[in-house]
């Protein structure tokens, strides 16, 4: 693979994506000191956000240590050079939550729908493009259909405003030849002007392949997290992404050892878990489940006796798609139930 | 004479037809026309095969039948943007609106919850909320009824199939209303709703998910115990409405785990969000039925 002289825009997730493994309970204080880190780091793009984007809050998926909006306003004015994003699940988030997230100074707005369905996005992306921001579709658990697909469906956010798109393998599914396929078709036929960008997850251990297999095929905005810090096995790292694009001669702007110091000084040290391919982070990769579940399933294991591994391969085959956490403990209940031991 | 109450049904898509099949079989309402804007459309075709006067000029094209045909209640079955003219003009007529849009221009109207309260006042706009408030509403209410519920959350899943292109343009209206029907019906201090599409095939049954937080340890008994009743009084009119599991507590949250199954009727079973509708509004027009027929309320005067 020959990526020399590529330009690649990376994307930290950690403090979103992040916000799932911590149980959405990263402090002000942290996400302040991990921020201005990576924003010496020169990272362009910060997201900041509940782990299931804004309004997230609820107990079906947590409740986090601050609103989002005490978030925003902590990180935002400590960066020089970093822009922040902010994640929006139509059904979950609304456009009240979106204007408070660019009256707090976020300039990328990504709106999330599942891949099939982004047909719920028109108000959300019509009115982040309608303020100007750089606004993006977010196309998740894109390994359940064909590239033809998210084409389509790609073409709708396009349609509706979107200036950039997204290829998000949510369960961290895909290997790199899915990747190649669904961007490369995107790159293909997407209007020149569209940006196309690739979120991965490392359930399968192919962050970073993945991550190269987009940017091959015509992506030139990429999700990681520092030290990995994400749902399931984690995003992309990227610290190790970055290496490897210098290695590649690929253009991202961080600072490598600047990023790296991040990782290990301010990120690892705060994990309450190592985030790595655990037996059930690898089930969520296998079966196709959205990685957000992975913390919700080993709480159902503990509480009720099920296997996580199991409830997670039944979430998959019964085709459960991202913000159906409730699922979790009604079929650890029903599980329970079958097996006498409630 | 008959006690039927004769009734136009405004919007012939999904909702529109199924609504009609039911009402049908009522009692209490008899359906006498069906009112559209697209001459070619297939809702008011199968009206007109099914019998039923069909009119495909708006509610404009049906207002100087209104009298000559007794018509008392309206259903309909459109969209927030044009609800509050249509409610408007036939309420000018003496005719009871029942909101299947989220327009929300009348009180929200849960059955088992306060049905019986807007039929006495003899409202003349109800809104019915949502499928997701339909189907929710009653187990926050059924909980708050015990003690203080602080919050109460709903999550409702749907298959991509039964939702149509007023909801998907339109998602935040769902959340909102349902929101705040979650607070004034189910008697939630804060209320929140989330709604999930997803397209597995075959297409699952609509699931909905109740979390509620009390406001001091909840009664465990007492709780379950009203939590039952209360399903029994939506299995009234939605028989496919069942209990899967729950109430679970942990703490101070009540949670409680739902299914709908629909009738069938003009969407499989599996579109139990739009039976669920149907039903709360046809179940809606028959209380005002019962209540006129039984002298409680009035209808207002025609000559």
């Amino acid at each position: 693979m020959n990526l020399q002289g590529k330009q690649v825009t990376l994307h930290d997730m950690s403090l979103r994506d992040g916000m799932h493994a911590k149980r959405h309970q990263i402090s002000l204080d942290q996400m302040v000191h991990i921020a201005t880190g990576l924003d010496e780091a020169g990272m362009p793009l910060i997201e900041v956000t509940h782990g299931d984007g804004l309004g997230g809050a609820s107990v079906n998926y947590g409740f986090p240590a601050h609103s989002d909006e005490a978030y925003l306003k902590a990180v935002i004015p400590q960066l020089k050079q970093a822009r922040v994003s902010a994640l929006l699940l139509p059904g979950i988030g609304t456009v009240d939550h979106l204007r408070m997230a660019y009256e707090c100074g976020v300039t990328t707005l990504r709106v999330a729908t599942h891949c099939t369905e982004a047909d719920v996005s028109e108000q959300h992306i019509g009115f982040a493009a309608k303020l100007g921001m750089d606004t993006v579709g977010f196309l998740m658990m894109a390994h359940m259909v064909s590239a033809e697909k998210i084409l389509e469906q790609a073409r709708l956010m396009v349609g509706y405003g979107a200036n950039c798109i997204y290829c998000t393998d949510s369960a961290g599914y895909m290997l790199p030849d899915e990747v190649s396929h669904k961007i490369g078709l995107l790159r293909a036929e997407l209007p020149a002007n569209v940006e196309i960008g690739f979120h991965g997850h490392h359930n399968l251990g192919m962050g970073i392949a993945n991550s190269l297999a987009a940017i091959d095929a015509g992506a030139s905005r990429i999700d990681g997290s520092v030290a990995g810090l994400g749902a399931g096995a984690g995003n992309t790292p990227l610290e190790v992404f970055v290496a490897v694009l210098e290695r590649m001669g690929v253009h991202s702007g961080v600072d490598l050892y600047k990023i790296m110091d991040v990782a290990e000084d301010r990120v690892v040290p705060m994990m309450d878990q190592p985030i790595r391919v655990d037996r059930d982070a690898l089930t969520l990769g296998y079966a196709g489940v959205y990685s957000s579940f992975l913390l919700f399933a080993q709480r159902a294991e503990k509480k009720y006796g099920v296997s996580a591994r199991d409830i997670l391969v039944e979430l998959g085959r019964r085709g459960t798609v991202g913000g159906q956490e409730d699922m979790i403990e009604d079929l650890a209940l029903t599980m329970a139930k079958e097996k006498g031991l409630i | 004479m008959s006690q039927k109450l004769k009734a136009v049904i405004i919007g012939p898509g999904n909702i529109g037809t199924d609504l009609l099949m039911k009402m049908q079989r009522s009692e209490w309402i008899e359906p006498v026309w069906m009112v559209g804007i697209d001459p070619e459309s297939e809702g008011l075709k199968r009206a007109r095969e099914m019998g039923i006067k069909t009119c495909a000029t708006g509610v404009d094209g049906l207002l100087p039948y209104v009298l000559e045909d007794d018509i008392r209640i309206a259903f309909d079955a459109t969209s927030a943007y044009v609800h509050a003219e249509n409610s408007r003009k036939l309420n000018a007529l003496g005719v009871i609106m029942i909101d299947l849009t989220p327009a929300a221009v009348g009180p929200f109207c849960v059955p088992p919850v306060n049905l019986q309260d807007h039929a006495r006042n003899l409202e003349m706009n109800v809104n019915m909320v949502t499928c997701g408030g339909q189907a929710t509403i009653p187990m926050v209410a059924a909980v708050s009824r015990v003690q203080p519920v602080t919050y109460g959350e709903i999550i409702a899943t749907v298959s991509s199939r039964s939702v149509g292109p007023g909801t998907r343009q339109n998602i935040d209206e769902f959340t909102r209303t349902t929101a705040g029907a979650v607070e004034k019906v189910g008697g939630a201090r804060e209320g929140k709703a989330i709604i999930i599409i997803n397209p597995a095939e075959p297409p699952l049954m609509m699931r909905d998910t109740i979390h509620c937080l009390t406001e001091t340890e909840p009664d465990r008994d007492a709780i379950t115990d009203s939590v039952q009743k209360m399903v029994q009084e939506v299995q009234k009119y939605v028989p496919g409405y069942r209990l899967v599991n729950g109430p679970v507590f942990d703490g101070n949250r009540v949670s409680i785990f739902m299914e709908v199954e629909g009738l069938g009727d003009f969407l499989p079973k599996y579109a139990g969000n739009l039976d669920i509708m149907t039903a709360a509004g046809l179940r809606t027009a028959e209380m005002f039925a019962e209540e006129a027929a039984s002298g409680t309320i009035t209808l207002p005067a025609r000559g």
